[in-house]
């Protein structure tokens, strides 16, 4: 177990290119950090360059208090997982898993009480013979997994370990991960594009976005007050409705009424709203506004509906059964549930 | 493992070690060029010198002023090392052999793989086995025979008995079979409905798919045939036929030849002459070299 | 076959037409004549020719000459073998690894493929001319006199220098394919596991070019066995005399200088027999060859 610290670090490609600017992040030991984002947005960059892989052009990395910047990725103690697995194609399970020990010299019999350990965690044991070729993409998965445990690392580190596995498998080795990695306790940064998996394991979540920090919460701190416009539409299905207003003191002007806010707030802004937190009424008030209605997704154990709020269009989440009142319908917010962002920056106000 | 103290100090070292292995790494990679250079860099510099000089003093390092003259004597001049023919001729004869090998085999190979790979016929594994076994005995090995055969065809100092018995193997043939069935199956199902018959298939979908690995392969039949010296040189004593590479053969024995000094320089350019034109295609076109190399040797 | 073949009958065998004819007439009628002939000996005043047998390989076989020819085949062919791939393999790890000039080192390291053989044993032999070639200077300047064309082993060594120029580009151009074939993941998998460089090649780079490398290994016996013919020809000036000869152009020689027709097409069978040895080696390493997929 180890705390990660990452200060100022800047990432600037041979090519010039800028991948990442000025990340800071203190990550506590034991915790399951997830770095989401779209692609190409700098996740791998910002892992890779704390693995060691790549070399921050700037800054200091350090792990467990000890700084890392000049240090091998061999002798960080760390160990990584990556997307395709990258298994040694030509060794077995077995020497797979033992081939990071060998090197550090651990004596046989320890290598092999460890690599049989992990095996038998991951339901491997039967499989040690086998070259990757032969196995399963989940069991290849399980064999990366192997691989980084048995070093007993102060750090994991996963490059989108399961987005080549299909969606069932996925969402077992999701829990599967999250329960290992409670048992080790072993500090973990966790990267992926998928928003669902970010929410679903994280102690707390990264959001980059063009190589920055959007912002850094636990799953529901992101969910509910997102901190700009960015991690608001991106995390979050269906995503949250965003449209712009002018905001004047403590309420907000919509065409045909308006919303009120919790706190003070003047100029343009642009609003954001969660779907499960607007509700469908048939009764006009001084805070809410008038909603057309399109159509209606039916989810099973809940109903997207899809309609508009003056030209913009607009979705509600609906728990109950009870068909939609007739007549004219209109939207209701609680000030509360009004997220408000900077017009200009996009950030929260 | 939580120590406390920074490593800032191993900074140094490692960054040291790096420049140090950057610099290994480069020189070997130069002292590799150089080995692939040098020889030819002598043959360019020779080429400029008169005879007596080389002569006395072998390759040469600098240039002189002979070069222009030298090339000349090559190209248009046909007493230096054979009787009758010059070097634009044997040139001439060159491109003929590589060009008419790399197409030849381009077209009965892709042919030979289309009939194999898209039609139901019981005789296709017949067909196949009896085509690919050459793949495994060169030329060399049959080089009598087949010079006797082709004799008896009164092929001896024509063009075709100088190309068509060396285009008897199934490299392209082998090549072409493995693209073709990497091309989706759905291809040819969408093309039969709608209306495609097998010459349509072949020449509106299949040719025009396989552009890049036609060319690929030309480039490396080209150079091959361009290259040939063992079957040329039986099979073309007029000299009329003679490609540049064939010519080296003679330029050889003029110079083991120890009664004169013989035309050093012309000998050089005469060589130029014959390795350039490989040369420049696989410079010029080095990705669809590799990519023909890589892909059709395996 | 594809599972939706056209069903004309007549077309594929015109397309195969051209393909079979050829290689009937100019391959498979003159190797088993080449079989036929080994049988025979010809009359030396083109008499005709009679049956003898297995005579002339017994000949062979008990000939010392062929013996040595032989013995020298096998060394010429190690050799030429085992330092074009070593230094090819050398390049192509460090061309792979650099980072500036890697295009530059690429195209230098392997135009060389484009020059035909003869012509590089052209350089060879001028680079070893006794009266003036650098070569000979270089030996003269260690105290040896290297004699090219009179000294047997001088001259092997000329061939051979010759023959490994010749073919490192294409061993180049293989191994660096296969090397820039292997994922970056898995290397860098490999950094975590490994700190040490040269254990990395040894443990995760260089049996993952194993694949590659075997191809390589027969096609370059095979290419020191028959494409060096050009090189050699030209080395010894088109005189065999005393000089180190490989099977190939033996059978040259014996053929067409020595009008040994059933001699010459023992040593061809022979010849097959050795490449298709060499093939079903090849078949059985495909084989055994780990699929890394
Ligand atoms: N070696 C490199 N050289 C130059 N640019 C790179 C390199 N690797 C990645 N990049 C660029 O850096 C950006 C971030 O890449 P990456 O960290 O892989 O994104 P992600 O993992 O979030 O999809 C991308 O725009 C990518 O094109
Ligand atoms: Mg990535």
């Amino acid at each position: 177990m180890a705390n990660v610290s990452v200060k100022d670090v800047e990432k600037i490609y041979p090519n010039g290119f800028h991948a990442i600017k000025g990340a800071n992040l203190e990550i506590e030991p034991g915790e399951f950090i997830v770095l989401v984002g779209p692609s190409g947005c700098g996740k791998s960059t910002l892992l890779r360059t704390i693995a060691g892989l790549e070399e921050a052009s700037s800054g200091e990395i350090s792990i467990g208090d000890r700084v890392v910047n000049d240090i091998d990725p061999a002798d960080r103690n760390i160990a990584m997982v990556f997307q395709n697995y990258a298994l040694y194609p030509h060794m077995t399970v077995y020497k797979n898993m033992a081939y990071g020990l060998k090197n550090r010299k651990l004596p046989n019999d320890q290598i092999d009480t460890q690599v049989q350990k992990a095996a038998l965690m991951l339901g491997l044991s039967e499989h040690l013979d086998r070259k990757p070729s032969q196995l399963s993409g989940g069991q290849r998965q399980r064999v990366a997994m192997g691989r980084a445990i048995v070093r007993s690392p102060d750090l994991f580190l996963f490059d989108e370990p399961l987005s080549n596995l299909d969606a069932k498998l996925r969402s077992q080795m999701r829990i599967e991960i999250r329960k290992l990695q409670r048992e080790l306790g072993v500090t973990s940064i966790y990267v992926t594009h998928d928003q669902v998996e970010a929410m679903t394991m994280a102690d707390r979540i990264v959001v980059l976005n063009g190589g920055k920090i959007e912002q850094i919460g636990t799953p529901a701190e992101i969910y509910n007050s997102p901190a700009s416009v960015f991690v608001a539409s991106f995390m979050g299905a269906p995503p949250m409705n965003l449209m712009d207003a002018v905001a004047d003191g403590n309420s907000i002007a919509l065409p045909g009424g308006a919303l009120p806010l919790n706190h003070e707030v003047h100029g343009p802004v642009t609003i954001g709203i969660r779907p499960e937190k607007a509700v469908i009424t048939d009764q006009a008030n001084g805070a809410t506004l008038p909603f057309t209605h399109d159509f209606t997704e039916e989810l099973g154990a809940i109903r997207l509906v899809h309609g508009h709020l003056g030209d913009t269009p607009f979705v509600v989440h609906r728990h109950d059964d009870a068909p939609l009142p007739d007549g004219p319908l209109f939207v209701s917010v609680a000030g509360e549930n009004v997220n408000v962002f900077d017009q200009a920056t996009g950030q929260k106000r | 493992m939580t120590k406390t103290e920074t490593n800032r100090g191993q900074s140094a070292p490692r960054k040291r070690r790096f420049k140090l292995e950057h610099l290994l790494d480069h020189s070997i990679l130069i002292l590799g060029s150089l080995f692939m250079l040098v020889p030819v860099y002598l043959i360019i510099a020779t080429s400029s010198f008169d005879r007596i000089t080389v002569a006395r003093k072998g390759l040469q390092y600098t240039f002189s002023d002979q070069m222009a003259e030298n090339f000349h004597m090559a190209m248009f001049e046909s007493t230096s090392f054979t009787g009758t023919v010059d070097g634009f001729t044997m040139l001439m004869n060159s491109l003929i052999l590589g060009m008419g090998f790399a197409i030849g085999k381009i077209a009965i190979s892709m042919m030979a793989a289309y009939a194999i790979v898209y039609f139901r016929l019981r005789f296709a594994t017949f067909a196949f086995w009896l085509i690919f076994t050459t793949l495994l005995l060169p030329l060399e090995v049959r080089i009598l025979p087949t010079y006797e055969i082709v004799q008896g065809l009164g092929m001896i100092n024509t063009y075709s008995g100088l190309i068509i018995p060396l285009i008897a193997s199934a490299t392209g043939t082998f090549f072409f079979r493995q693209f073709f069935r990497s091309v989706p199956e759905e291809l040819v199902e969408a093309a039969r409905i709608d209306g495609a018959g097998p010459v349509k298939f072949f020449i509106d979908i299949l040719v025009p798919l396989s552009k890049t690995m036609i060319a690929a392969i030309f480039i490396i039949m080209f150079v091959v045939g361009w290259n040939q010296y063992l079957w040329p040189t039986l099979i073309t004593t007029d000299e009329g036929l003679f490609t540049l590479v064939r010519g080296i053969k003679q330029i050889m024995l003029v110079i083991a030849d120890n009664n004169k000094i013989p035309e050093f320089g012309v000998a050089m350019a005469l060589a130029i002459i014959a390795m350039l034109p490989p040369v420049l295609i696989v410079l010029f076109f080095q990705s669809w070299f590799v990519k023909g190399l890589v892909e059709s040797d395996k | 076959m594809k599972r939706a073949g056209f069903a004309q009958p007549w077309l594929p065998m015109l397309l195969l037409l051209p393909q079979l004819t050829i290689i009937v007439i100019f391959f498979y009628w003159p190797a088993l004549e080449a079989v036929r002939s080994s049988f025979y000996l010809e009359d030396p005043f083109g008499f005709g020719s009679s049956f003898v047998g297995l005579e002339n390989y017994q000949i062979l076989l008990e000939s010392r000459e062929y013996r040595r020819v032989a013995l020298f085949t096998l060394f010429f062919t190690l050799c030429v073998t085992f330092f074009s791939l070593a230094i090819a393999l050398l390049l192509a790890v460090k061309a792979d690894k650099v980072l500036r000039g890697a295009t530059s080192y690429k195209t230098l390291l392997m135009w060389v493929y484009a020059i035909a053989p003869p012509v590089a044993g052209l350089m060879g032999a001028m680079l070893v001319n006794h009266s003036n070639g650098m070569i000979t200077h270089l030996f003269g300047a260690a105290g040896y006199e290297f004699r090219n064309g009179l000294n047997y082993s001088d001259t092997a060594f000329t061939m051979i220098l010759v023959a490994i120029w010749k073919q490192i580009p294409v061993n180049f151009i293989f191994f660096l394919s296969g090397l820039q074939s292997i994922p970056v993941s898995l290397r860098e998998a490999a950094k975590i596991d490994n700190k040490s460089g040269t254990s990395r090649f040894w443990t995760i780079t260089f049996p993952l070019l194993a694949p590659t490398g075997f191809f390589l290994l027969i096609t370059n016996i095979t290419y020191a066995l028959f494409d060096t013919f050009g090189i050699i020809d030209v080395v010894i000036k088109g005189e065999p005399g005393n000089n180190p000869l490989t099977l190939v152009y033996k059978v040259y020689v014996d053929g067409f200088r020595g009008n040994d027709l059933g001699g010459s097409s023992a040593q061809s069978v022979v010849l097959m027999v050795l490449v298709l040895a060499l093939t079903v080696f090849q078949f059985r390493l495909i084989e055994k060859r780990i699929h890394y997929t």
